[in-house]
């Protein structure tokens, strides 16, 4: 059975639609409807009863293909204007079909260029993502850094703390603060990030939008050694 | 001017990341880009006249000294290293990008029609991604861009060098 090796390699439920219309040698303008999706819920039920994870995208795909098969057995309605175009119910999908064709294509033409360290090389070693040098840096985790604002603000006096300002600021405006800071410094410590703004809002601010640039992986946060302060690194190249 | 040339090929020579013509005059303190763009002319000339083992590539916005592509096999052996695959998945989820930026991840998956999120982690992981900000809709989902390494690694100048899109150019009019 070649399928079997075939199943393995499909990348979606639409690519599977354009490998069966490959092999029909059919028009993708205009699908056959009812032969393909036969031979797609055929496909579907191989690779059921092989115990292939069957993703949840196959079946929207295999309904969608059975709601233009009901439409397309309907007469077309019949307009006053006679000769009235009936929107193809398959125009749709063959839209997605092509748009998902042409991106199959530019991927394989990426994979066809002259990689960097696999065609081509430059001198000396790549830089591995997760190595840094000479110092070993330790990744903080979200606690580490909430205890550390946490005990940042307990040692603050209470004539540090002003009053709440009335100026309108915002976490995004703070984000770009920040990053703005960090793309002149590279790196900060957490504690003098704080150390710039006096009011609670602004140091809740602070810790949300250094937590927010975090997730995006726009930022890290990193101490050389346990107990350590803690620096914030830019994350990304500009 | 003689010492600037040698000045530019010690700079590209010693650098890790490309070296952008930009960065050249700004550390050797000349005003003149045309003069530094002569030199790297020059240079990237004497280098292909060379026929040698490697050369001066324009990538990612700068200068680089890469090795020939037909030495690739003596080089992995000398790196010990198995090529880095990308998946096919890893491939289609690089490409609805870098042709869509900025795009979302529903953005990607309607064009894939496929969950994409491991491939983006691969991605992002591998820095040939990163992560642009938020759209300004509803659950502000996060936006995704190509890097500078991106160019890297698929030896392009900028963005603009990619191939235009096959087909469904013609499909949009």
């Amino acid at each position: 059975m070649s399928y079997a090796i075939k199943l393995d390699i499909f990348e979606g439920p639409l690519d599977l639609l354009l490998y069966l219309i490959k092999k029909n040698e059919v028009d993708i303008y205009n699908i056959p409807i009812a032969v393909i999706t036969e031979q797609y819920l055929n496909h579907l039920e191989l690779m059921r009863s092989m115990n292939l994870d069957l993703a949840g995208e196959y079946l929207v795909l295999a309904a969608t293909l059975l709601n233009i098969k009901s439409k397309m057995l309907l007469p077309p309605e019949e307009t006053e204007e006679g000769e009235e175009e009936q929107p193809d119910p398959r125009a749709e999908l063959v839209r997605q079909l092509l748009e998902y064709q042409t991106f199959k294509e530019a991927a394989l033409d990426l994979g066809r260029r002259t990689l960097l360290e696999r065609d081509v090389f430059k001198r000396g070693p790549m830089p591995e993502v997760k190595t840094d040098p000479e110092e070993e840096l330790i990744e903080v985790d979200l606690f580490k850094l909430v205890e550390a604002f946490r005990e940042i603000v307990a040692g603050l006096k209470d004539e540090d703390l002003l009053e709440i300002s009335t100026e309108k600021m915002s976490l995004s405006d703070r984000i770009n603060e920040i990053m703005e800071k960090l793309s002149v410094e590279k790196s900060m410590q957490f504690r003098d990030l704080l150390a710039d703004v006096r009011d609670r809002r602004m140091m809740i601010y602070t810790l949300l939008a250094i937590l927010e640039l975090m997730k995006m992986r726009i930022v890290r946060a990193c101490q050389t050694h346990t107990f350590g302060p803690i620096r914030i690194f830019l994350a990304v190249e500009e | 001017m003689e010492d600037l040339r040698s000045i530019v090929e010690a700079l590209i020579f010693a650098s890790e990341a490309p070296l952008s013509v930009d960065k050249i005059a700004e550390i050797v303190g000349v005003e003149d880009r045309a003069a530094v763009i002569a030199v790297i002319k020059t240079l990237d000339e004497e280098y292909a006249g060379r026929n040698g083992g490697f050369h001066l590539a324009e990538v990612a916005g700068g200068y680089q000294f890469r090795t020939r592509a037909d030495m690739a096999s003596w080089l992995r052996k000398l790196k010990g290293i198995r090529p880095p695959g990308l998946s096919q998945a890893a491939l289609e989820t690089l490409a609805v990008v870098a042709y869509r930026q900025p795009v979302t991840r529903h953005e990607i998956e309607k064009v894939r029609g496929v969950d994409v999120s491991g491939a983006l982690r691969g991605l992002l992981d591998k820095r040939l991604l990163r992560m642009l900000g938020r759209k300004n809709v509803p659950g502000k989902p996060i936006i995704y861009g190509t890097t500078k390494r991106f160019l890297e690694v698929f030896n392009l100048k900028d963005l603009s060098e990619l191939p235009t899109l096959r087909e469904f150019q013609e499909l949009q009019e």
